[in-house]
């Protein structure tokens, strides 16, 4: 296969990603939404890394997942953090912060 | 073969990650997400790398889901509400969806790398393998191995602060303390410690 197609499913998978982003209120199926948009990113490099014949892409990619993982753990403290506290689990109803 | 297996994990990836958009329930997104990076995986394996591969399937779809359908079956199951505060959202959504893969084409179109149109590089058969990477990622690559393992700890570190359990001692007055239920039985069990420990020393002597 060539690379332009895992370029373009990628692409096509980010944009899913932002769909969802932006659709969704629930603030667990939006850290979901972010990990397809990171593993589409993830796709890319693996692909540059293959068109190019250089390991060095898949590394970024250890680390993009490395720091998903952190992403994800922070993520989900904050919402087990917003449960504990009786708060609303949605994303339009917590906006304190907003000015 | 090449191809069928490209066209079986790339439907595999794009309708996890419409389920994942679409399921209402966390849970059956959680799921339709591993759907998404078994098929990720089978497409890093047709890309030649196989140990980013096997680390997708065993540190996302193993353990990161793992915590995923932890939280969901803590926090429960559809908590979203159905009418939209901004009018228009659904639709709206989809279009800047489309938009930015518009961009994106556009941008991966436009782009005069000739190699895009190839099957990439010949590569040796020992590329991407354990061993390869390892090497690069203990020799080149040394100083942001030793950082992501420390923003693994702070990640840790931060988890832990933020998701401890919460003491309200009165009206206005929260403290949030790392430690599990058994803070406060702890200070308990650690005075009798020492006595335990001076009886027993005393026994030997």
């Amino acid at each position: 296969m060539n690379i332009e197609w895992y370029i373009v499913l990628s692409s096509l998978l980010f944009a899913v990603g932002a769909m969802g982003i932006l659709l969704r209120r629930s603030p667990v199926v939006i850290l979901l939404c972010l990990e397809l948009m990171l593993n589409a990113g993830n796709l890319a490099l693996v692909a540059f890394s293959k068109m190019v014949g250089n390991q060095q892409g898949q590394i970024f990619a250890i680390v993009v997942m490395v720091v998903a993982a952190c992403e994800v753990v922070v993520g989900l403290g904050l919402i087990v953090a917003i449960f504990r506290r009786k708060l609303p689990l949605d994303v339009d109803e917590l906006r304190e912060l907003r000015g | 073969m090449e191809a069928v297996l490209f066209f079986g994990a790339a439907l595999g990836a794009l309708g996890g990650a419409i389920g994942v958009v679409a399921m209402r329930s966390p849970f059956y997104g959680v799921l339709a997400l591993i759907i998404h990076l078994f098929s990720l995986a089978v497409l890093f394996l047709l890309l030649s790398s196989a140990f980013v591969a096997a680390a997708q399937v065993v540190v996302y779809a193993g353990a990161v889901m793992v915590l995923y359908v932890f939280v969901v079956a803590y926090v429960g199951g559809n908590t979203e509400s159905a009418w939209e505060p901004i009018p228009g959202q659904r639709f709206l959504g989809p279009l800047l969806g489309a938009a930015i893969f518009v961009e994106l084409s556009i941008a991966v179109l436009s782009s005069s790398l000739i190699a895009l149109g190839t099957h990439g590089a010949d590569v040796k058969p020992g590329f991407g393998d354990p061993a390869g990477i390892g090497k690069l990622l203990l020799e080149r690559f040394l100083l942001p191995f030793e950082a992501s393992s420390i923003l693994l700890l702070l990640a840790a570190v931060g988890a832990i602060v933020l998701a401890g359990r919460v003491v309200i001692d009165g009206p206005g007055k929260v403290s949030a303390e790392g430690s599990s239920e058994h803070s406060s039985e702890a200070p308990a069990e650690r005075s009798e410690d020492p006595s335990a420990l001076t009886s027993h020393a005393g026994g030997t002597a």
